[in-house]
């Protein structure tokens, strides 16, 4: 158009415009709904047919989840017949009555009915120490620090164990279970790993032959065992060698099994990041005087963890899956309780097994996605320097 | 070869532990009994929604308990799988293991372990689908079975089809999950494993009216307490606590009627509930044993209805297990 109007131009003024063209709004196919999905979803003719696929794919999945989760669900009842395609006369989706009958069970396991408030104490106190640490900008977070990793684990100690001294009879391991079971050894499994693997991966990076030699000896060692052969170990040769008033308790040997198979596992997570870090930097530390410990601490580990934020977490996240390991020494965590609640003939159906794992998985997720989606979080904020 | 190693090596750990072997000692200073349970077998060792133990052989626990401390309720439970159960005993860690254990020669032996006797008379079965119109296991020639890969279930299978000159197609599955959801969706016209492990599975089938089990028992499967050699007082007390219920049971003593037939003349009831002689303190239990046992935890049918039997959702028919007088083979030696 611009053309034509210079064309003209040579020849005869017909016509000048005075004022400035008012903005045209966008084409339509490049802006709102329409151009979003141009320009992220049929950009290519290898992202229409991902789009497609996966479009194919979630219109075959959600209404058949949805289904089946929440339209044909049966919401309450009082047993097995509630469930029961053969008896309601329809098609019959999640068995929920079953879940919340069971619910108890899922969260605390055998703990004993009264006392379990002392649980519920210290998921709130597990709560406030976890939005404590993750809250970036929190008040005092070096008391924080404190109390997550020792006021904590005593108080866990005394109120899920108990002390019979302090009035609170002693619940013996074997009565745990549930979510309370899952959250205890993935916090302990969390907790203690990052710092063991700190200490290994930079021991493995000593200069000091014997502190490399047991660092790389115990890496390896625990990397090339499967985690399954050393509960299992740990739960059926160990009471054969030593006497039974030695024998450590059941759950302690699986939360030392898993804390030290994270933290191997965590130590060549951090070792990449050690190694991501330009020589430059250790020179530059060492160059102004900093001694080892001052110079990891200020310089080389904040530059270190942070590029290695997204394996860390993937290594909590198969951590917080592999807690479901610890049914092989006897331990009935949060799945083992489902797989147990439903072989019971009181809520024997078809659906009963299908409702339980399903429940399973969205609690696995939850846990899962938060932690990833947090990471994302801490990730973006650290990098921020970076962005400019 | 290296089975043969691992149950020797077994066998010596179990003799080295039995040498110092004092149970009922251990266990009253612990105040507490420990026993091996199942932990994911309807009817004989399951948690319920609170998380109380429940069960045929849980309660065969709780009975020992009873006799011991009077509280049915003083014994722990350790879930133990299929493969650790019989180290957990040898090693001390469980003293009985009442975990559906079939008693067979070699365990009785080259383990380590006494079977005190049986709990319940097991035994793999079918069940099929009522509209196939087949009323015995002998009718199933050509039938495919589906079946558990891996298990004496599918080697009875096949022994039994081949000494029936039968053709068997079986149908093997990793798991009994998903061997009866096969079964469930038609894959096979026949489902096995131990009966009662199939009035369990009937009930999570689709519709569990349309499935029938078929009368025939294939296998003996006789399950029941096990303790370590070498300490027989222990075995001894184990042994007579199972006797006590069935002997309660035949004596028409139970749980409800029990502070009355304190008073009964009837000698056999007196030799058993303690009036008469001094039975429990032979035992080295007390006078009462039979009383706590029954008190507490019930006689023998009294725990079979309330766990497997009609009292429950598996609803199993007593057949083998009744008493001896009743038609079936429980039959308990006189408490004398």
């Amino acid at each position: 158009m611009r053309r034509s109007a210079a064309e003209h131009e040579t020849t005869e003024i017909a016509f000048v415009r005075r004022t400035p063209l008012a903005p045209q709004p966008p084409p339509k196919t490049m802006t709102g709904a329409l151009g979003w999905l141009r320009a992220n979803l049929l950009s290519t003719p290898l992202n229409v047919a991902l789009t497609v696929g996966v479009a194919l794919l979630l219109a075959f999945a959600v209404p058949e989840l949805v289904r089946f989760l929440i339209v044909d669900a049966v919401w309450t009842g009082e047993g097995r017949d509630a469930c029961l395609e053969s008896v309601q006369h329809r098609e019959i989706g999640a068995c929920w009555p079953f879940i919340w009958e069971r619910l108890p069970y899922f969260i605390y396991g055998s703990y004993p009915i009264p006392e379990r408030w002392r649980v519920d104490l210290f998921f709130a106190m597990l709560a406030v120490a976890i939005a404590w640490l993750m809250w970036l900008d929190a008040p005092r977070r070096d008391l924080g620090v404190f109390y997550a990793f020792v006021v904590l684990p005593i108080c866990a100690y005394v109120l899920l164990h108990g002390v019979a001294a302090f009035g609170l009879p002693v619940v013996d391991t074997v009565l745990w279970g549930g979510v309370l079971v899952t959250l205890v050894v993935a916090s302990v499994g969390i907790a203690c790993s990052l710092p063991l693997g700190i200490m290994l991966a930079l021991g493995r990076r000593s200069r000091m032959p014997a502190v490399r030699l047991l660092s790389t000896v115990f890496i390896e060692f625990v990397r090339g065992v499967p985690l399954i052969t050393v509960l299992f170990m740990a739960s059926v040769m160990l009471p054969l060698f030593v006497p039974q008033y030695l024998e450590p308790d059941k759950l302690l040997r699986a939360l030392i099994g898993i804390a030290l198979f994270a933290s191997a596992y965590m130590a060549e997570v951090v070792r990449a990041g050690l190694q991501a870090i330009p020589r430059g930097q250790y020179e530059g530390a060492m160059a102004i005087g900093l001694r080892y410990w001052a110079m990891m601490r200020l310089v080389i580990l904040p530059q270190a963890l942070r590029i290695t934020i997204p394996n860390i977490v993937n290594t909590y996240i198969g951590l917080f899956k592999d807690t479901t390991l610890v049914f092989i020494v006897g331990i009935f965590d949060f799945l083992r309780t489902i797989e147990v609640a439903r072989i019971d003939p009181k809520w024997a159906t078809p659906v009963t097994s299908t409702t339980g794992y399903a429940v399973a998985a969205i609690f696995y997720l939850v846990f899962c996605y938060g932690m990833s989606r947090y990471s994302r979080a801490v990730e973006a904020r650290l990098a921020a320097g970076e962005s400019r | 070869m290296k089975r043969t190693a691992v149950l020797i090596i077994l066998g010596a750990f179990a003799f080295a532990q039995s040498a110092s072997a004092q149970t009922l000692k251990t266990v009253k200073d612990r105040g507490l009994l420990i026993c091996g349970a199942n932990g994911t077998l309807a009817g004989f060792g399951l948690p319920d929604a609170q998380g109380k133990w429940t069960g045929l052989d849980v309660d065969v626990c709780r009975a020992i308990a009873a006799a011991i401390f009077n509280d049915a309720d003083k014994v722990k439970f350790v879930p133990l799988s299929a493969k650790d159960r019989f180290t957990a005993l040898q090693s001390g860690e469980v003293d009985v293991l009442v975990r559906n254990t079939t008693w067979t020669s070699s365990r009785d032996t080259s383990l380590g372990l006494n079977f005190t006797g049986v709990d319940y008379y097991d035994g793999q079965g079918f069940m099929v689908r009522k509209s196939l119109k087949v009323n015995s296991a002998l009718e199933l020639n050509g039938a495919s079975v589906c079946v558990q890969q891996g298990t004496t279930t599918e080697l009875n299978l096949a022994d039994y089809f081949r000494a029936h000159n039968m053709q068997l197609k079986s149908v093997t599955f990793a798991t009994a999950n998903e061997a009866v959801k096969a079964y469930d969706a038609g894959r096979c016209d026949s489902y096995t494993t131990d009966a009662s492990g199939l009035a369990a599975e009937r009930l999570r089938l689709a519709n569990p009216n349309d499935h029938v089990i078929l009368p025939e028992i294939i296998s003996k499967e006789p399950l029941g307490p096990a303790v370590r050699h070498g300490d027989d007082q222990w075995f001894d007390i184990v042994k007579w606590v199972l006797f006590a219920m069935i002997n309660a049971e035949e004596l028409g003593v139970n749980s409800k009627n029990v502070d009355e037939m304190l008073k009964s003349s009837n000698p056999d009831v007196k030799r058993l509930l303690g009036t008469e002689g001094n039975y429990g303190e032979q035992l080295g239990l007390t006078k009462d044993w039979v009383v706590r046992i029954v008190r507490l935890v019930g006689n023998y049918g009294e725990v079979f209805e309330r766990n497997v039997g009609s009292g429950s959702p598996l609803k199993i028919d007593r057949g083998l297990n009744k008493l001896w007088n009743k038609g079936g083979i429980q039959y308990a030696p006189p408490v004398r």
